[in-house]
């Protein structure tokens, strides 16, 4: 059974030569080769990782961007909406003002009027006192400018008193 | 192919007795008295699976190897070419007269000219053989390889591999994800890589080697028992080495089971912790060796018809070629197979050594750490 029979040079030789073999790619192969793979490995692990966390970021960013969008919208309907009340108001305020600033005005003038016009009526009495006054002055200047006429007066008078 | 292979050691015995301890000069006729009776497949077959002290390259072309014996008188070292091309003729060393019977180192009685056998066993064979020559190939090659794509990740750290480096890789990532990790455990699989990748790379490159035909291939260097034996002794030397308390005590003393069962037990668990390895060597032994020995059947089938008729012979190996293309792409995965098996199973008896846990969950752990991680 040469076939089966191990052979002890061949198995002296084998250890040597195995442990040499072992012993040189365990320092010059294998350490490096699975050192570096292992290096390659986290680093592109580590660059996966950093690219989510970007595309997270990202995706924040692009959210709170939206947020940001939406919240300016918000705010210009808001300023709009404002804008016209306050347009609105504004105008309303200045149709009130004007409505009564102008019936204060009328109600003034109306006023003014009214006292022109008793001014004016106290005056023409005045004046027509005035004159009634004089003419009847001038009257009785003349009625009683000769004795017959005031004897003739005083009579008159005298009679509408007898008659009452 | 386990078959195949016991059907080959069933010629063997036949092939000792028929060549009885006799005299060397009558060895050498039998040798020529083989040929002229014809081919004999056994034998031609286990001359190319077994070990050899020259390289026989083709023809009568063969390169002649170092041969070195220590003897209870010291080491020699003399030229297998002195034993002829055939292996027929005698040395003179200076200590005995040496020649080759049966493909191993005998020493010849100087006055009657036969084998003395009390001498001989003194003699201890350390001959650079062609396993060895094959087994130092291999490891040059896999020193070139490997140095070279080491290189290669220094030269350029970070990037994606290239060239040669792009071939190792995925092997080596192999080994690492589909072989250490699940067996050993994330945490501690580490420490055994530079051994599994030595020895799965040892496996797959000779396996490799030993499928190419000519120079310096074909060699059946895995399919010998005394490599295999080696690889599987370092297995069964490193388990020894790294075995924590709880490998022993389930190995010496199995928690949890009475007494009277361990009496049984334990020697069955100890004859177990030998017996692991030892079936690691010979499936790997026999895969391989039955690997060469399909595709030298199926050669021999040619010469074998060939012998009864040149036509028979010239039909048979149009079905000889085929079969022997099948078993070729056959051996191609089985070469990678055997690699496989022999670093796996390493693996997990390295990981059953060291395994702290309480049997399962330790390796459920294990298991669910590296799932979350892919």
């Amino acid at each position: 059974m040469e076939l089966v029979k191990p052979s002890i040079g061949l198995i002296f030789w084998m250890v040597v030569s195995f442990s040499i073999i072992l012993f040189l790619l365990k320092k010059f192969a294998w350490k490096p080769i699975l050192g570096m793979i292992k290096e390659r490995e986290l680093s592109i692990e580590n660059a996966l990782a950093a690219a989510e966390n970007a595309k997270e970021e990202m995706k924040a960013l692009q959210s709170s961007n939206e947020k940001i969008l939406a919240e300016a919208r918000n705010e210009r309907d808001l300023m709009l909406k404002d804008a016209r009340e306050i347009r609105e108001k504004m105008i309303a305020d200045a149709k009130g003002i004007a409505t009564k600033e102008g019936e204060r005005l009328l109600t003034s003038a109306r006023e003014n009027i009214q006292n022109e016009k008793m001014a004016a009526i106290t005056e023409l009495k005045n004046q027509v006192a005035t004159l009634s006054i004089e003419i009847a002055e001038k009257i009785l200047k003349s009625e009683l400018s000769s004795d017959e006429k005031q004897k003739s007066l005083v009579n008159t008078l005298l009679k509408d008193v007898n008659l009452n | 192919m386990l078959f195949a292979s016991f059907a080959a050691f069933a010629y063997e015995p036949q092939d000792k007795e028929y060549n009885p301890n006799n005299t060397a000069p009558v060895h050498n006729e039998d040798k020529h008295g083989h040929e002229a009776a014809g081919f004999d497949a056994g034998k031609m077959i286990l001359e190319h699976v077994a070990d050899s002290h020259s390289w026989h390259l083709f023809g009568h072309t063969a390169i002649s190897l170092p041969v070195i014996v220590k003897t209870d008188k010291g080491i020699e070292l003399f030229s297998s070419s002195h034993f002829g091309h055939e292996g027929e003729e005698n040395y003179h060393g200076s200590n005995y007269k040496y020649a080759l019977h049966e493909g191993s180192i005998v020493v010849i009685d100087e006055l009657t000219g036969s084998i003395d056998e009390k001498s001989t066993a003194t003699v201890t064979d350390f001959s650079i053989t062609k396993n060895v020559v094959s087994m130092f190939i291999t490891m040059l090659l896999m020193l070139w390889v490997f140095l070279t794509v080491a290189k290669a990740y220094k030269r350029n750290p970070g990037k994606a591999p290239k060239g040669l480096q792009s071939f190792v890789e995925p092997l080596i990532m192999f080994v690492r994800d589909d072989v250490a990790k699940p067996s050993i455990g994330e945490k501690r699989y580490e420490k055994f890589m530079p051994f599994l990748l030595t020895v799965f790379f040892f496996v797959m490159f000779s396996n490799y080697l030993g499928l190419v035909p000519f120079f310096p291939g074909g060699v059946n260097l895995t399919g010998s028992i005394s490599i295999a034996m080696v690889l599987a002794g370092f297995t069964l030397v490193i388990t020894f080495l790294v075995a924590n308390k709880h490998y022993w005590r389930h190995v010496f003393a199995m928690p949890g089971v009475p007494i009277p069962v361990l009496i049984i037990l334990t020697p069955i668990e100890i004859l177990g912790v030998f017996l692991r390895p030892f079936v690691l060597m010979i499936r790997l032994f026999a895969n391989i060796t039955a690997g060469h020995i399909i595709a030298l059947a199926f050669f021999s089938l040619i010469f074998i018809f060939g012998e009864m008729n040149t036509g028979l012979g010239f039909g048979v190996s149009l079905f000889s070629l085929v079969f022997t293309v099948f078993m070729g792409f056959l051996e191609l995965l089985v070469a990678f197979l055997q690699a496989y098996v022999f670093t796996l199973l390493s693996a997990i008896y390295f990981g059953s050594a060291i395994d702290e846990g309480h049997d399962v969950h330790n390796h459920v752990d294990d298991h669910s750490v590296e799932g979350s991680k892919h």
